[in-house]
């Protein structure tokens, strides 16, 4: 990480913890914007929360350790979660799944090489009368098809071009 | 609003009418109301509300809270989420009567990572209440009754839906579950006096409150009154979210959702039980008692063992591994499922799982673990023709 990033970060951080107070209970929701922000929290970033909270990095470690939707690795800027409980799975998870492998060319639990995808699966979406469900990030997709799967992939990659343009414009 | 249809939550009732009322009551008169109600948990546990109010209301503090449970994690559970995107006016004002009742300034609502696009609404109408005086200072223009409400994300883990673990992320700790005692309506968040409720319940008591008890005791049986919200998905041609008198049958629910060949329902999610056609003449209430409203309805094609396999991969995925039962047993349980889907499970190994899933019921330290095994051994019981003996699909 370059020195003015990580100041951003840790100005961030700073930021967040005035925010939400910087006792224990401001812990979930600084780590939840630092991993929507920069889609993990990384060591640098563990140490500068355990700072502003005053609390060892080993302790935010493992509250990150046990939450499945934060990151200590980096994930893709699309994370696409697939469920995989009994309605889903009765409603044609399989055939989703396998698509979405094929179009993104990395298997279950991986994140592909240009860093633009990872792909998991969730429990239980909340979406059970509709699926197959999956979650984009924090948009919901419902009764997906394999066909659709196709559509998805390729409106994401249409707005991360537009998304990484604005970024360098900003650089 | 809403097209649903309902009895008592999916209704239209004038804004504010139940917390108007609820401020010319005094307090204990509130908790009266809910306890006369007869009104139980909607989240899973089916405890007593007024009690659980009352236990909370003379617990000396000067702080307490109230906490809405929207963490819904349950599988084949939704429908909180549709409460909270079409009732979110309602809940607030539940959670505010809450507030008013046990004598606490903060409500918090605890959503699901999952439902994180549900979070603006949430926000934006609490925003809208505080703005026309029925949150902050002096609720609905009642001198000394301050209340204001938070919301909170959870980020993807099942356990904290349980009510103790739900606190431990609140306060920013891995959301593994407490032992109990002390309970929260003592020792609760930040170790004050605390509630925690499910959507559900938190709208009905506004029903209530709104409509006095009379009203609602009419429906339901027994000591089960009132109505209950099911999410109802699997094989059936309407699934979706219904509110069913607490009476209604398996029979008469699948009738209504167009599952009426089904093979078997679970009932209660992943941590529920199975039941098989023959039993559903059977009241939900009756098979079903503590219950947070999933059925999931399995058509006559469906394996079992793949119904037991998706559930215990469920469990070994979302124990939280703080005891040796649950933590050990789940991935025994699972293995056990995939020897009867080979063929290679003996009689004899099979009842020393179902004596391991009995230690598991009485023995893990909280709900995950003690229901884990159900939908297990529902299935050995019930289906035992059709796990033996398997030619392993290639
Ligand atoms: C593993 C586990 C998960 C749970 N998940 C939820 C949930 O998502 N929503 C909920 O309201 N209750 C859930 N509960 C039940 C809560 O612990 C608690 O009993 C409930 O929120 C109390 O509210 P009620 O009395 O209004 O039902 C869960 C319990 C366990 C053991
Ligand atoms: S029963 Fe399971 S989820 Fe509950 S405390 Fe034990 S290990 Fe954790
Ligand atoms: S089973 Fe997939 S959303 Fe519930």
């Amino acid at each position: 990480m370059l020195m003015t990033e990580r100041q951003t970060q840790a100005d961030t951080i700073e930021a967040l913890a005035k925010k939400f107070g910087k006792d224990r209970t401001g812990l979930m929701p600084i780590l939840q914007e630092i991993q929507a922000k920069y889609k993990h929290i990384s060591d640098f970033a563990m140490q500068e929360i355990a700072r502003e909270l005053d609390i060892h990095p080993v302790e935010v470690y493992s509250v990150i350790s046990f939450y499945a939707f934060l990151r200590s690795k980096q994930t893709g800027k699309f994370v696409i979660r697939l469920c995989r409980t009994l309605s889903c799975e009765m409603a044609g998870k399989k055939r989703v799944a396998r698509q979405l492998e094929n179009e993104l060319g990395v298997a279950f639990g991986e994140t592909t090489s240009d860093g633009r995808f990872t792909l998991e699966y969730a429990n239980c979406l909340g979406l059970c009368d509709q699926g197959p469900a999956m979650l984009v990030n924090d948009v919901a997709f419902t009764e997906v098809t394999p066909e659709k799967v196709h559509e998805i992939i390729q409106e994401c990659k249409r707005t991360f071009s537009v998304y990484a343009q604005e970024v360098q414009k900003h650089v | 609003m809403s097209e649903r249809k309902g009895y008592i939550l999916f209704i239209d009732v004038e804004p504010n009418t139940g917390l108007k009322k609820a401020l010319t009551k005094k307090r204990t008169e509130v908790i009266a109301d809910i306890r006369n109600s007869g009104l139980k948990g909607r989240g899973g546990a089916g405890f007593p509300t007024g009690v659980k109010w009352n236990l909370a209301a003379s617990a000396s503090s000067d702080t307490k809270y109230v906490v809405c449970n929207a963490d819904e994690g349950e599988p084949g559970t939704f429908k909180d989420r549709v409460i909270l995107s079409e009732y979110t006016d309602d809940l607030l004002e539940g959670i505010t009567i809450a507030g008013y009742a046990i004598g606490a300034e903060t409500g918090i609502i605890y959503l699901r990572g999952e439902y994180e696009y549900l979070k603006k609404q949430i926000v934006d109408t609490i925003d809208k209440r505080r703005s026309e005086g029925w949150l902050g200072k002096n609720v609905g223009g009642k001198e000394v009754f301050n209340f204001d409400i938070e919301i909170r994300m959870g980020s993807g883990a099942y356990v904290c839906g349980e009510e103790t673990a739900l606190i431990e992320s609140l306060e920013g700790q891995r959301g593994e579950p407490r032992n109990r005692p002390p309970f929260p309506v003592n020792t609760g968040f930040m170790g004050c006096p605390t509630i925690v409720n499910n959507v559900e319940t938190l709208v009905t008591a506004s029903r209530i409150i709104a409509k006095g008890v009379d009203w609602f005791t009419k429906y339901g049986i027994d000591k089960s009154t009132g109505t209950k919200v099911y999410s109802i998905s699997g094989d059936c041609e309407k699934p979706g979210v219904y509110e069913f008198n607490i009476g209604i049958t398996i029979a008469e629910l699948l009738k209504e959702v167009g599952g009426g060949n089904a093979k078997a329902v679970v009932m209660g999610g992943a941590s529920g039980r199975v039941v098989p056609a023959k039993d559903f003449a059977k009241t939900v209430a009756y098979v079903d008692a503590p219950t947070g409203g999933s059925v999931i309805v399995l058509g006559q094609e469906r394996d079992m063992l793949d119904v037991a396999e998706n559930f215990l991969e469920f469990f070994v995925e979302e124990s939280c591994g703080q005891c040796t039962p649950c933590r050990e047993g789940n991935p025994l349980l699972l293995d056990g499922v995939k020897r009867l889907k080979n063929g290679t499970c003996s009689m004899e190994y099979l009842q020393e799982l179902m004596s391991l899933a009995e230690t598991m019921q009485l023995a893990s330290k909280c709900g995950l673990g003690q229901s884990s095994p159900n939908a297990f051994l529902s299935i050995i019981e019930h289906f035992e023709t059709e796990i033996f003996g398997r030619v392993p699909v290639m």
